[in-house]
């Protein structure tokens, strides 16, 4: 394939890993902003968003898209609920002390993976996507006759991956006006900026905490219901994007929506373009190495805020 | 920011905690072989130690790992056990990872005293424990299909008689490749030992038939997205052969057709790509009138013989390969005859040797390095076999198959011969 529409093949590609990313890391990111929880079990609701996703589409069975659309609903309900139970039942109990949160967690990441094989099983399962035509795409070459189109071989992309292109941009976007433009997020970013002021204030922050919990770990899962129609549901599917997410909020600094964004962006797009020209060991690499560079030249990220 | 809680955790106290914890442990297993030790060893079960991928990426492999294993210690058993002797397996969960996997022979061979060890898929894993099963002198029974046994690379204690390995599967499918797909391919293999292998071998034996390799797509075993690898894959290709495993390989199947569309190569896989899954999965279409190999039909073919039948039974296998109880858990049924047949070759080998404890190992590795026949039958359901004791690896048929409205039709059975290939080693001249 020619070096132009492999690269538009490569970056579509590596739009649909950001955008999924986005949605998981952005999850991570509100969690640790408001709570100052580091969720390492984040990647398991991730995992269990899916595995949810293949029992809800399967229940229903009806017609794939009505699955789908199930699953989207209930899948991320569900994870929050769990993810609000865990809040209550372990990280208040050890009172969201920073050393002991990040143990609990750990010891919480395995409970959810090994109870998902002890009952889903170790299989790969697949969820049929609600639609998924296979669109070709052309190319334009200046030739003898000024600009060219053609369709070269292979380059195409499915209409599914971009609708999960363009829901993450919905959800996201959605997201920002509930942080910015409701009380409910009005009341989070209180709990952010001083919790003990914003208790003062008659803020339940206890709630909060549980409900912001809940919608990171629901975020996760939305994440993954979008992209189990593309890869499977399995029970260790949490632990990459987890790696990932952690890149993510490092490079666009903890907390930092806007950030966020933009490093999944950059680490996305990254990942599918240097794996494909060079190799994947290289793109882990060069992740690896933005992340000690932000930490050593901005240790508060790209948009985050330094501490006061 | 930071509060202290009152009760905080110390360093001091946790590393204390967890002292007297692995404390506890280390005594409470070691407890038991004291016990153990005062029985007479002959008078008691014969012990295998089955490692088993229960978890890790091998998992699905694994669970029908065991269902076999416990199918044929149950009919040795039923049968009478091994020298008037009761068959145990004695279960440790290897996660699929090579250090873990050298750990449970070590326990198999010195906390649950087992006669000998038995296992693996991942060829990662064999790699990484054969070498602690010739230390402690413990038979080390391999199901794994990789070379690294035949190629002299690991010990006279370390056997693979029950399954092929890939140098000799992918010699023997070469001219059917060659002579009925095409004589340009391209390869994709994930990039480890297993792939490597293919590579390796693969490339020799289709340049033997005059085919050519026109590229080798190394994928890393983690990866999960595999759109951006397919663009590497030259025009010129008149035949895509694919090897995948792990939890990502129906996406790649999936993504390879989503990639090309009507306008693709021929394409002859490997099952592993698909072991597991079903073919009715979403997206799977377009596999129709593909080529695979198969180590063991999966699908019941018309010609299904009476062995294959109690096998299935036994096992509890359907027609389409997947579970009697839920008909959406497919097996592995490409590999897992594998450990059907090991069992009961280690039985053989036992009564030939009148095995009697683990003083006996050397006697029961030179009985299985002197079979050589290994008739089609209840003990070896997948077909006729022959041992190279000198290489510590059997030959076997190879299947063929070509998916026909969905299901896995046998076109091509290959010889035994056709997989034969010069001894690269001979075990039986090493010192026990």
């Amino acid at each position: 394939m020619d070096f132009g529409p492999h690269l538009m093949l490569a970056s579509l590609e590596g739009a649909v890993t950001a955008a999924i990313l986005a949605l998981t890391a952005m999850g991570l990111s509100i969690v640790f902003g408001v709570m100052r929880v580091v969720n390492v079990a984040h990647g398991e609701f991730y995992m269990l968003g899916a595995v949810l996703a293949w029992v809800v589409a399967s229940m229903v069975g009806a017609s794939p898209a009505l699955g789908f659309v199930a699953a989207l609903v209930v899948a991320p309900l569900i994870v929050g609920c769990i993810a609000v139970v865990a809040d209550r039942v372990i990280l208040q109990r050890v009172e969201y002390d920073p050393d002991r949160t990040i143990v609990a967690t750990i010891g919480l990441l395995y409970i959810i993976q090994q109870t998902t094989l002890m009952t889903f099983g170790p299989d790969a399962r697949p969820v049929e996507p609600p639609f998924n035509d296979r669109l070709a795409l052309p190319w334009f070459e200046l030739g003898e006759s000024g600009f060219e189109m053609f369709w070269p071989w292979g380059l195409s992309i499915t209409s599914y991956k971009l609708f999960v292109i363009f829901a993450a941009m919905a959800i996201l976007t959605a997201l920002w006006l509930l942080m910015t433009r409701s009380k409910a997020g009005l009341i989070m970013r209180a709990t952010q900026q001083d919790s003990e002021t914003a208790q003062a204030f008659g803020i339940p922050v206890g709630r909060v905490y549980s409900y912001v919990f809940g919608l990171g770990a629901g975020l996760a899962a939305v994440g993954a219901v979008l992209v189990v129609p593309i890869q499977q549901a399995h029970y260790l599917m949490g632990h990459d994007p987890l790696l990932l997410s952690f890149i993510v909020v490092i490079i666009g600094g903890l907390g930092s929506l806007p950030g966020t964004v933009i490093a999944a962006f950059l680490i996305g797009m990254s990942d599918g373009i240097i794996s494909v020209f060079f190799t994947p060991t290289l793109a882990k690499i060069f992740a690896t190495l933005v992340v000690a560079l932000v930490l050593v030249f901005r240790p508060q990220g790209l948009l985050g805020r330094v501490e006061r | 920011m930071t509060k202290t809680p009152k009760n905080a955790f110390t360093r001091r106290g946790l590393l204390k905690s967890i002292g007297a914890g692995a404390g506890v442990a280390a005594a409470t297993n070691f407890m038991p072989d004291v016990a153990r030790f005062a029985h007479a060893q002959s008078a008691g079960p014969i012990k295998v130690g089955f490692q088993m991928h229960a978890t890790g990426i091998g998992a699905s492999y694994g669970r029908w790992y065991d269902r076999t294993t416990q199918a044929a210690a149950k009919r040795i058993n039923d049968m009478g056990g091994i020298n008037g002797r009761e068959l145990e397996i004695v279960t440790e969960d290897d996660g699929t990872d090579p250090k873990r996997g050298a750990e449970v022979v070590e326990k198999f061979a010195t906390q649950h005293n087992c006669d000998i060890a038995f296992g693996t898929l991942f060829s990662h894993v064999v790699y990484g424990s054969a070498p602690r099963a010739g230390e402690l002198k413990i038979p080390y029974f391999v199901v794994s299909e990789g070379h690294h046994v035949a190629s002299g690379k690991l010990n006279r204690y370390t056997l693979q008689p029950g399954i092929t390995d890939v140098k000799s599967q992918v010699q023997a499918m070469a001219p059917f490749v060659s002579e009925n797909l095409g004589k340009k391919i391209t390869m994709i293999y994930p990039d480890f030992a297993f792939g490597h292998d293919h590579r390796d071998y693969f490339t020799a034996a289709i340049e033997a038939q005059g085919g050519e390799v026109v590229a080798s797509i190394p994928i890393p075993p983690t990866e999960t997205s595999f759109t951006k690898y397919f663009p590497n894959i030259p025009r010129e290709t008149e035949v895509l052969y694919h090897v995948m495993v792990g939890p990502g390989v129906l996406t790649f199947v999936k993504e390879l057709g989503e990639f090309f569309g009507d306008q693709g190569p021929q394409l002859f896989g490997f099952i592993d790509s698909l072991e597991a899954v079903s073919f009715g999965s979403p997206g799977l279409e377009f596999l129709e009138g593909s080529y695979f190999w198969e180590g063991n039909p999966r699908h019941v073919q018309a010609d299904q013989s009476e062995h294959d039948k109690m096998y299935r039974a036994a096992v509890g296998v359907n027609e389409m390969g997947a579970s009697v109880d839920d008909p959406k858990d497919v097996s592995t049924y490409a590999h897992m005859f594998g450990c059907w047949e090991t069992l009961n070759i280690v039985k053989a080998g036992m009564e030939a040797a009148g095995y009697a404890g683990p003083d006996d190992r050397a006697a029961l590795i030179e009985a299985v390095e002197a079979m050589t026949d290994m008739p089609h039958s209840d003990d070896h359901p997948q077909g006729h076999k022959v041992f190279n004791g000198k290489t510590h690896q059997t030959f076997g048929h190879q299947y063929i198959s070509k998916v026909t409205d969905g299901k896995l039709m046998v076109q091509h059975t290959t010889s035994v011969e056709d997989g034969m290939y010069e001894d690269e080693v001979d075990y039986t001249t090493m010192s026990f």
